[in-house]
């Protein structure tokens, strides 16, 4: 029996939780936000990613309800948000600062949100010491947030964004200050609490690793607009354009001129070498027209390296070793192309350092297969 | 060697600035009247030695301080600066809030400009400022003309040498004490708790009154301090516009001295004064003390 896919992305007949409706944002003459369309789901654990200034914190506040936008339309559960101020959204926002409220205890900082909910006074405190204990603060809850470490308020913080239970709870780098262990640690605590909980997480993040550990889907954003929507495992083999691949992990890109071969393109990247060839396993390539310009996205784990011309493999370049670096459980070998492309490689170090035949200056030849590499027209 | 000189240094100025001259007053206030100069005795003779210094002691008694106590002149004086200092000071504060919030909410590049009118008032001789709210509170005044003109009023209004015109002095000479303490507290609130209070359901007065006024409370509290305490024994603006109706232990201390010539009293009362004084101090200190601890 098949485990059912959390996939609402895919399923028409599921409700978007968020829905941006051609949303710009401007300060001024800058616009900030681009006429963004983006659906979000609940339950999802949404990511943001993106280099900074390009709008991250913008989306959130929007959100939030700190931001109006200048065009366009916020629908959250399918109630258009325009004019509702920030207190009266069921979205609860943790900040990047954290803004913890210095003059009240650990304590008071969570029961700060749920004060305001005129509940009795027992379940209140239920709720509090329920939130402490998901985030492991019980014994600092006394504190004042001086007086305890980064981590720990990084940890009230959330325990104070989630103690309204909020539909919505928006995280903007969240995890920016910890060290990588730390952060680590608390991604999967992240995961865990979001699971737990049922709510739906906007993150927003610059860490791409981070942004593949955590998310459902992850958006990628440069100036103001959302390139690329998909699954971490989606942007990674199937981006949709060079920035996007670029961004996420390493990749090799080869240009040249697109032709329709067979089943699939055949790129002419240099002078007397044969074109390179590339199909897609299932479903369409992207169609570009003949002469036209394309690139070959290829990630350097996929690029094979050999000492003697490989036989039989649709791509094979011939190139030199211009560096190695050596990350003990992989190589990645920078490989000079005849006209001058520089493409890496990587394999792992099953053999001991010695046994391996490839080092600087070496002649050498790459190959990979007709579906590692990814054809894209930008 | 070294380091000792040099905490020494402010601990000397404090021996002579302040110690040195309370000690003078303090013996002036256990001597008695006389016709002489200086107008007390007894007044210490050296050449005699040892017995001159045992004579000089034992005529040094309380006899002016029983004497505060038996006439009602002075506690009433007293009382009723401290219920000036306490108007007063409440007035500034409520004067003062608004216009250090104003400050801190207005953008970057004003602040400078908004703090140099604030001390602005400082740049003209204190004396002279009170004279001209003379020139305006009187019968015949600006304000009042003013007013007359409007036709809000059809009668002047009688404000000189009231209570009324007593605070007005004090709230304005004061003003600035109240509002940069302030102001430096609100500068320093970080805009995003403000959001972060909304964010978790606060109306925005509700985050003003959770959230900015206990973050400003250091501020708060020092500028009352500072407002207090120099109002409590304030003496020429209870002298140019209060009149003879008010009733400020500042005032009574000058007219022991320079009316009355009787040092001793005089300074029995600036004895009971600086006691009186010494518990808001200690409190100001104790509060300058934990915003530091908090600031680390
Ligand atoms: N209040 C504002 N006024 C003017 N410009 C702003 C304001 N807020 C953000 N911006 C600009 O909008 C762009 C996007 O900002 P932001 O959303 O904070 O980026 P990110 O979070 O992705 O780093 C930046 O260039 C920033 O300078
Ligand atoms: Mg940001």
């Amino acid at each position: 029996m098949a485990v059912p896919v959390f996939a609402p992305w895919d399923d028409p007949t599921q409700k978007p939780l968020i829905q941006f409706k051609g949303v710009t944002k401007r300060f001024g003459d800058f616009t900030a936000i681009d006429n963004q369309t983006l659906d979000i789901y609940t339950r999802e654990f949404f990511a943001l990613l993106g280099p900074s200034g390009c709008g991250k914190t913008t989306m959130m506040r929007m959100l939030a309800g700190f931001e109006q936008p200048t065009e366009g339309q916020i629908v959250i559960g399918g109630k258009d948000m325009k004019g509702v101020p920030p207190n009266e959204r069921e979205v609860n926002m943790m900040f990047q600062s954290y803004a913890l409220f210095p003059h009240l205890s650990v304590w008071e900082n969570i029961a700060f949100g749920l004060r305001r909910m005129n509940q009795p006074k027992d379940v209140l405190e239920a709720r509090v010491e329920e939130m402490l204990r998901l985030t492991r603060l019980t014994k600092f809850a006394k504190r004042k947030p001086h007086q305890i470490s980064g981590g720990q308020r990084q940890r009230v913080a959330l325990a104070r964004s989630l103690a309204r239970a909020p539909k919505l709870l928006l995280l903007d780098e969240p995890l920016g200050a910890l060290d990588k262990k730390l952060r680590e640690e608390t991604q999967f605590e992240l995961m865990d609490i979001q699971e737990n909980t049922g709510t739906t997480f906007v993150i927003v993040t610059h860490d791409q690793e981070e942004a593949m550990t955590v998310a459902s889907r992850i958006a990628v954003m440069d100036e103001g607009r959302v390139i690329q929507v998909a699954t971490p495992s989606n942007i990674y083999e199937a981006p949709n354009s060079v920035y996007v691949a670029d961004f996420i992990g390493d990749v090799n890109i080869i240009e040249g001129a697109a032709k329709r071969a067979g089943d699939g393109y055949d790129i002419t990247w240099a002078e007397g070498v044969p074109p390179l060839h590339t199909r897609k396993e299932e479903g369409e390539l992207i169609s570009i027209p003949d002469g036209g310009k394309a690139y070959l996205a290829i990630r350097p784990e996929k690029v094979a390296i050999h000492t003697e011309k490989p036989q039989g493999m649709t791509n094979a370049v011939q190139g030199r070793i211009i560096d190695v670096a050596y990350l003990g459980n992989l190589s990645t070998y920078h490989v000079r192309l005849a006209n001058g492309t520089m493409v890496r490689a990587q394999t792992a170090n099953t053999r001991r350092l010695a046994l391996r035949p490839f080092t600087w200056e070496d002649e050498v030849w790459l190959s990979w297969t007709d579906t590692a590499a990814i054809l894209l027209a930008e | 060697m070294r380091k000792f000189s040099l905490v020494s240094v402010p601990y000397f100025w404090l021996l002579i600035l302040f110690l040195v001259p309370f000690l003078i007053v303090l013996k002036i206030s256990l001597s008695d009247t006389a016709l002489a100069i200086p107008p007390y005795t007894p007044t210490l003779d050296l050449s005699e030695g040892w017995a001159g210094f045992k004579a000089f002691w034992s005529e040094l008694d309380f006899e002016n301080f029983v004497f505060l106590t038996e006439d009602a002149l002075y506690w009433k004086a007293y009382l009723s600066s401290l219920q000036i200092a306490a108007i007063s000071t409440t007035l500034a504060l409520l004067v003062g809030f608004p216009i250090a919030y104003g400050m801190a909410q207005a953008p970057d590049e004003w602040r400078p400009t908004l703090m140099m009118l604030v001390i602005l008032p400082f740049w003209t001789s204190f004396l002279i400022r009170v004279y001209s709210w003379i020139g305006i509170l009187s019968t015949e005044g600006f304000l009042n003309q003013f007013l007359l003109w409007l036709g809000v009023i059809d009668t002047p209004l009688i404000i000189m040498n009231t209570k009324i015109a007593v605070y007005i002095g004090i709230v304005y000479t004061y003003l600035p004490f109240m509002i940069l303490p302030i102001y430096s507290a609100l500068e320093k609130l970080d805009g995003s708790l403000l959001e972060a209070a909304e964010d978790l359901g606060c109306t925005r007065t509700k985050a003003f009154w959770l959230i900015t006024i206990p973050l400003s409370r250091p501020g708060i509290i020092a500028g009352c301090f500072l407002v207090f305490i120099p109002a409590l024994g304030e003496f020429v603006i209870p002298s140019l516009l209060g009149g003879s109706e008010t009733l400020m232990i500042g005032k009574v201390l000058w007219e022991e001295f320079f009316n009355n010539r009787d040092w001793p009293v005089a300074s029995a009362v600036a004895v009971v004064l600086l006691a009186i004084l010494i518990i808001p101090i200690i409190l100001f200190q104790r509060n300058e003390q934990k915003q530091r601890e908090a600031g680390k």
